[in-house]
């Protein structure tokens, strides 16, 4: 009877899945072991957000609203000129439009935008789902840390610019600058971007990797950190 | 036989009748989930969803009871009665424990195969009385396969028969010695697969093919009639289940018979359904040649050199 091993074959293959755990998700009573990369929900950090409108304007289904004015600032010292800066007004992102793509996060200069894992934000009415900068500001809370840097990886940006030597330090303090003078000095700059921090690094401080040995020459250029440019882009 | 006894008798068999094929449902629900990797019912009833088949039972009584206006009326409200009662009388002729039977008749074992075949009654008039070609199809199916599986059953039972020299279900159970386990299996394995398909259940399931066939003779049914079929078909495992406990495994025969008897008989008919859950999740279903041709070609032959071997044996007195 050649169906027979088949046969057998069945019930053993039945018998041995039902020894084995399950693999069902009880979700809503057992939240979801989600991966850190999950594309759940998009979070704004409002402080980073420049009202630069490149996420809007790449964003294919034209899901995102910003809305901004410019205000003037007052000059600091005597004499100075007025400066001005951008504030934002409204940035909204209609969640029943987005196709959770990701371009926004890609292409925000200034890491203002997130992915968090977050998927529990279903509504009624389908215009409850334009989250508003005050919610889309609550999903911060819900960013996971980055995962930790790979071993012998280059710096994080925000580290980068940190221990860079302030602009001029090389033409005024001379070559003899002394290792991690850059990130302690007087006139280091921190990133004016925030962010969740590396999982792996914790609240170390950062400290450069390994001595400057740049010349005097070639120190001191223009070019702003990639990372944080708010510090001399927007008051330029 | 006072009018109280024969109440008592009833009223217990009518328990058994309601509690059993629930407990069968639920074991297939939990059974089959894990053998696919899932856990099945988790709500109803708050542990493991052990209420999930009274919930369906709740739910099937407020659903809408229509009867088609092209159907044929009386006989399409009757079919489910007709699917469902001979299964309670089958289910009284079983003896569970030494003198215990609800219904104990000299030829309980010919009572209790008569009624399991009339069930399959029940969809044939069904199928008939929808007018439906779906319905009609299936109800002919199941025709078809009562035909061809009903002579398995009876053979393997009359070897049963012969081995024990009587036909009431009582005494042959009592008759039962361990080597019946042996000698007896190929007509223990020919009843099981018959019944099986008697039953209809998958991989047999030829005559409710949902996925050609929407559900066979039973598309036309809702709410409380449907769930007759249903409560048919798992009382007719619980049956089936009992008479192979009782037939070929020694119902009541086991360590302290006198006081664990019954609790051994339903221990053996609860493995049994077990076994046919567990063939209903392994295997898939047999085209309907197939199903005919495993029943002329293998378990009537089977089912015959069994009455031969126990012919054999019963003569030269083994």
């Amino acid at each position: 009877m050649s169906p027979l091993p088949g046969i057998l074959k069945g019930l053993a293959t039945t018998a041995r899945t039902a020894m084995r755990p399950t693999h069902t998700a009880e979700y809503p009573d057992v939240a979801p072991d989600l991966p850190p990369r999950s594309r759940g929900v998009i979070a704004l950090l409002e402080e980073n957000c420049t009202s630069c409108m490149l996420c809007a304007r790449e964003c294919p289904d034209w899901c995102i609203y910003i809305d901004s004015h410019k205000e003037t600032v007052p000059a600091t010292t005597e004499g100075g000129r007025d400066r001005q800066r951008n504030v934002l007004d409204r940035f909204a992102i209609d969640f029943s439009l987005c196709m959770y793509c990701g371009i926004c996060i890609e292409v925000c200069p200034f890491d203002a935008l997130f992915w968090s894992p977050q998927f529990e934000y279903s509504e009624v009415d389908i215009r409850d789902l334009i989250h508003e900068k005050d919610r889309l500001g609550q999903w911060m809370a819900t960013v996971p840390p980055p995962p930790a840097l790979d071993e012998r990886a280059a710096e994080p940006g925000e580290i980068a610019a940190a221990t860079k030597p302030a602009r001029g330090a090389g033409l005024v303090g001379g070559a003899g600058t002394a290792p991690g003078a850059g990130a302690t000095g007087p006139g280091a700059r921190m990133p004016r971007t925030v962010r969740p921090r590396p999982a792996g690094t914790g609240t170390r401080p950062p400290t450069p990797r390994e001595p400057l040995t740049g010349t005097p020459e070639s120190v001191p250029d223009d070019t702003p950190p990639a990372a944080g440019p708010p510090a001399d882009g927007e008051t330029r | 036989m006072s009018l109280l006894e024969v109440a008592v008798r009833s009223a217990s068999v009518l328990a058994a009748f309601l509690v059993l094929p629930l407990l069968v449902g639920q074991t297939e629900h939990k059974v089959m989930a894990h053998m696919q990797g899932r856990l099945g019912p988790m709500y109803a009833g708050g542990f493991h969803g052990w209420a999930q088949l009274v919930a369906d039972g709740v739910k099937f009584v407020q659903k809408e009871d229509i009867t088609p206006r092209a159907a044929d009326r009386w006989v399409f409200r009757l079919a489910p009665a007709v699917a469902l009662i001979p299964y309670l009388v089958a289910l009284a002729t079983i003896p569970v424990h030494p003198g215990v039977a609800a219904i104990d008749v000299p030829g309980s074992l010919v009572l209790a195969l008569a009624a399991t075949s009339v069930g399959a009654l029940g969809t044939l008039m069904a199928g008939w009385a929808s007018a439906n070609k779906y319905a009609l199809l299936g109800g002919l199916r199941a025709a078809a396969q009562l035909v061809s599986y009903e002579l398995p059953i009876v053979l393997a039972a009359a070897s049963i028969a012969l081995a024990g020299g009587s036909l009431s279900v009582a005494t042959l159970t009592d008759r039962w010695s361990p080597w019946w386990m042996v000698w007896q299996l190929p007509g223990a394995i020919v009843f099981i697969v018959a019944a099986c398909a008697e039953l209809q259940r998958p991989p047999f399931d030829m005559p409710v093919a949902d996925a050609e066939l929407v559900m066979g003779a039973w598309t036309e049914y809702t709410g409380l009639r449907f769930a007759f079929f249903l409560l048919a078909e798992y009382a007719g495992i619980v049956v089936m289940s009992l008479l192979v406990a009782v037939l070929w495994l020694g119902g009541w025969h086991g360590p302290f018979e006198d006081t664990l008897g019954w609790l051994w008989t339903l221990l053996k008919g609860f493995a049994v359904a077990v076994v046919i859950i567990w063939v209903r999740v392994a295997w898939p279903r047999l085209r309907e040649d197939q199903l005919q041709r495993l029943a002329w070609v293998w378990l009537v032959p089977l089912a015959l050199g069994q009455l031969l071997l126990t012919g054999a044996g019963v003569v030269m007195g083994w």
